[in-house]
């Protein structure tokens, strides 16, 4: 199950998008997803639909990798839409059954409500999935960097996101094992009340922590070993170079924020509802 | 000069009891002497225990000698102001393929050390891709450390070690977590590295088979050197190999007891033809 | 207390692009006290083999019967099961938790909800039959050397009383006198309670010291199953699919080749000198 999050998972391609700066990929989902929630208008969001369609081709990444991402968020955003759908009273009522009613304004907010929420989501993997890790904390460095004036180790940050992305999935695994192990030790994982159920995780928390800290320290003497000293005086096999392509995707986006947040507000067009 | 060097080495660390209160010293290395030349492909057996790890740490002073001197390309491990020199002379792979990747790319991954260098940008992939040639893994460049198999990693790993161009690579039980199939992967790749680069290697490892091609072998027990030689020398002391619990190839094996039962079959038979060859000079 | 498998076959990650068939149409029966290998390189499938049999994994398509009982049919006790078929599994100090080593090892018989005082008694018998030093029971298992900490987690396994003891490469990254020691004490374990053994393993030599029988798997599928001489004399199509039989069988196969009559099936060093001196004296 655990597999199947996509989020935050790299998808190899060679494409426009994948070979974008990190900076500009950061920068531009942040700027996609504040588009997302100064809008509120159909027109908005079908400029907003399409800009994301026109990227996702871009990014040469099967739409159906992408879709994936949202199995993870199906519970919050079911939970989302109903809160918003019923609880929201605001203009003509349409449905009224028992003690529930549907107003028009429930229903507009529930359906933007859930397409923010799908479309942030959609945005937000397309830039894990075509950024590694790495350039991803590479990134989130040279961004932060300014708060090393405040005396915040950004560099050091940075390389413990990044051992946590690389450790992240042998966890996963090992966790796995050791859960098998224990469950052929006659252990049961799965059945009582919450209290019982974290007390029967005790036989597979101990042993993951135990081997985390054997692989922390093991990577700690193979880094020591290849000469890393901390930050200084590093070079970078892969600098973060703007490019002509980045500038342009600035570019793009910053036009594409500015004309959908203009022609949302004050273009004229409703269907219905919306 | 010798590359690696260790004279009078010991290593001693406290003993501690529940409380943290020092009740001893452990002595883990005890009177080390070793000599190993430019070039040369020296092994160095023991079973887990006997202070061969320990020693292997020593050449890339991740642990410095509490008496004696280690030196590595004629540098001091000791003198912190070479600390940098001795661990780039000196590349070092362990026993955990996992725990050592620290990239979560394979390229990524071998540029590590050099970035640590302080290579310039342009240099670095020069070396990545050299390094990965070296160990013929160019074409997984672009891959995750996590899908490969248990050699394809170590071999990630040595070419990590590879693009710090160090004059000597120590690996430390790189084949103890593998399969048979990973096994000879790695050991084909540093017979290879050894051809095309002329780099010393210090292989230590408790798998008799692979220090069959060794220009010397030592032995250690209870952190002391108990046997030194050439792998015939060695292999020619079966008994002796038993009682430091190492296990002799099977071939050689055979050879003795066949010896045992009175066959004229000459001492340190390392290799199947020479065994058939030996025996067939009999019949 | 034989485990029969009909047909299975099992999917990996069905419907995803890792989709992998990791078994395919495997059949086998293990029978009561025998002393079986499983061997096959990283990826044959050897251990999603082993780990249906106590159905931790549960096939796609198949049956298995332990006892004669359909382990898949409704309300089948698997906790029960997974008692009777003791799993030790590669590494298996990575699941050791307790304070201390005996506690540990009474965390099987635990599970099986036996009272305090039977929990321990069956734990002592399990060290002891591991042949683990008393002086050690009430240390923590995380300051044993690597050999004790795995007689230890058997012992753990053991506790339970299992009929059936499944083991997955038992001597992974141990050194060759640690090998030997699990290997001897796994025979001498068998030899003394009649208990059944299934060996996985990737070291031929280990194999065929000790098996009685051997399973040999491949891309998913039984290759060979026989006596070690049986699969053995198949050495040259072992080699093909990156599997080798023992040192000494080559050796014995170029004597051949090189005219001195030896019989070509010996796979133990013993077996071997044997053969070549009775060839030579004749």
């Amino acid at each position: 199950m655990i597999r199947e999050i996509t989020i935050g998972q790299y998808y190899p391609a060679d494409s426009f998008i994948h070979r974008l700066d990190p900076r500009v990929k950061i920068v531009c989902t942040l700027l996609f997803l504040i588009s997302l929630f100064i809008q509120n208008s159909l027109l908005g969001y079908l400029i907003a639909t399409v800009f994301l369609a026109f990227v996702i081709h871009a990014s040469k990444v099967p739409f159906k990798f992408i879709i994936k991402g949202l199995k993870a968020i199906i519970l919050l955003l079911m939970f989302t839409v109903v809160m918003n759908l019923f609880l929201t009273k605001d203009g003509a009522v349409l449905v009224r059954f028992w003690i529930f009613q549907i107003t028009e304004g429930g229903l507009k907010l529930s359906v933007f409500m859930a397409v923010r929420l799908i479309y942030l989501i959609i945005g937000s993997s397309l830039m894990t999935l075509t950024t590694t890790p790495n350039a991803l904390t590479d990134g989130i460095e040279s961004l932060l960097r300014p708060l090393n004036k405040f005396r915040v180790p950004v560099h050091e940050v940075a390389m413990i996101m990044s051992i946590a992305l690389r450790f992240i999935p042998i966890l996963l695994e090992e966790t796995d094992k050791i859960m098998k192990a224990q469950i052929a030790r006659g252990a049961d994982l799965e059945s009582g009340n919450i209290l019982q159920r974290t007390k029967a995780m005790v036989p597979v928390l101990v042993p993951l922590f135990v081997s985390a800290f054997r692989r922390a320290n093991d990577l700690a003497l193979a880094m020591e070993a290849r000469c890393y000293f901390g930050g200084e005086g590093r070079t970078k096999m892969k600098p973060l170079l703007y490019r002509r392509q980045d500038y342009l995707a600035y570019a793009f986006v910053a036009a594409y924020v500015v004309v959908a947040f203009v022609v949302g507000r004050f273009v004229p067009f409703h269907i219905w509802i919306f | 000069m010798e590359m690696i060097r260790a004279s009078e080495l010991v290593y001693e660390y406290e003993q501690r009891d529940d409380e943290g209160n020092v009740v001893g010293m452990n002595r883990a290395l005890d009177e080390i002497e070793l000599d190993v030349r430019p070039g040369q492909f020296v092994v160095i057996l023991g079973h887990n225990g006997s202070g061969k790890s320990t020693l292997a740490k020593h050449m890339n002073a991740i642990l410095v000698p509490t008496g004696g001197t280690m030196w590595v390309n004629g540098r001091d491990t000791k003198d912190p102001r070479e600390l940098m020199n001795v661990r780039q002379s000196a590349g070092m792979v362990f026993q955990n393929p996992d725990n050592q990747i620290i990239g979560t790319v394979v390229e990524e991954d071998v540029g590590f050390g050099p970035e640590n260098l302080g290579v310039p940008t342009e240099e670095i992939w020069r070396r990545v891709e050299d390094g990965l040639r070296a160990v013929g893994m160019i074409e997984y460049r672009a891959h995750s450390p996590n899908k490969l198999s248990g050699g394809q990693k170590q071999r990630v790993a040595i070419a990590g070690v590879i693009a710090m161009e160090p004059e000597c690579i120590v690996l430390d039980e790189p084949t103890a977590m593998l399969d048979p199939d990973g096994r000879k992967e790695v050991l084909r790749t540093v017979q290879e590295l050894r051809k095309r680069k002329n780099v010393t290697v210090i292989l230590i490892t408790h798998y008799m088979e692979e220090a069959i091609d060794a220009d010397a072998i030592y032995v250690m027990e209870g952190g002391r050197v108990v046997m030194q030689g050439t792998p015939r020398e060695i292999f020619g002391r079966v008994d002796e190999l038993k009682r430091y619990r190492l296990d002799v190839p099977q071939v050689t094996m055979l050879a003795e007891e066949l010896r045992r039962r009175g066959l004229d079959i000459p001492r340190g038979i390392l290799r199947r033809e020479e065994l058939v060859e030996a025996i067939c000079r009999l019949s | 207390m034989s485990i029969k498998l009909e047909h299975v076959n099992y999917i990996y990650s069905a419907g995803t692009a890792y989709e992998k068939q990791a078994l395919k149409d495997v059949s086998l029966e293990i029978l009561p006290g025998q002393f079986v290998g499983v061997i096959g390189h990283t990826g044959s499938g050897k251990s999603t083999l082993i780990q249906h049999l106590n159905g931790l994994v549960k096939a796609n398509s198949g049956v298995i019967y332990y006892n004669g009982e359909n382990i898949y049919a409704d309300g089948y006790d698997m906790k029960s099961l997974r008692g009777q078929v003791g799993l030790v599994f590669q590494y298996p100090e990575h699941q050791l938790f307790e304070e201390d080593v005996l506690s540990d090892v009474c965390f099987g018989p635990k599970n099986q909800g036996l009272s305090k005082e039977d929990c321990e008694k069956r734990a002592f018998e399990a060290l002891e039959l591991v042949g683990f030093p008393e002086k050690y029971y009430h240390q923590s298992p995380f300051e044993l050397s690597g050999g004790q900490k795995r007689r230890a987690a058997i012992a753990g396994v053991l506790a339970m009383k299992p009929k059936v003891l499944v083991l997955d490469e038992p001597t992974a990254g141990l050194d060759p006198a640690g090998r030997d020691d699990i290997l001897d004490q796994v025979k001498y374990l068998h030899d003394q309670t009649g208990i059944t053994v299934v060996l996985v393993s990737h070291s031929m030599e280990d194999i065929a010291r000790y098996v009685e029988r051997i399973i040999v798997m491949n891309r998913g599928e039984k290759m060979f199953d026989g006596t070690p001489k049986e699969v053995f004399a198949h050495y040259e199509e072992l080699e093909q699919v990156g599997l080798a039989a023992p040192q000494v069988t080559y050796v014995m196969h170029d004597l051949k080749a090189r005219g001195i009559p030896v019989d070509t099936t010996a796979t133990t060093v013993e077996e071997a000198a044997e053969e070549i001196c009775r060839a030579l004296k004749r």
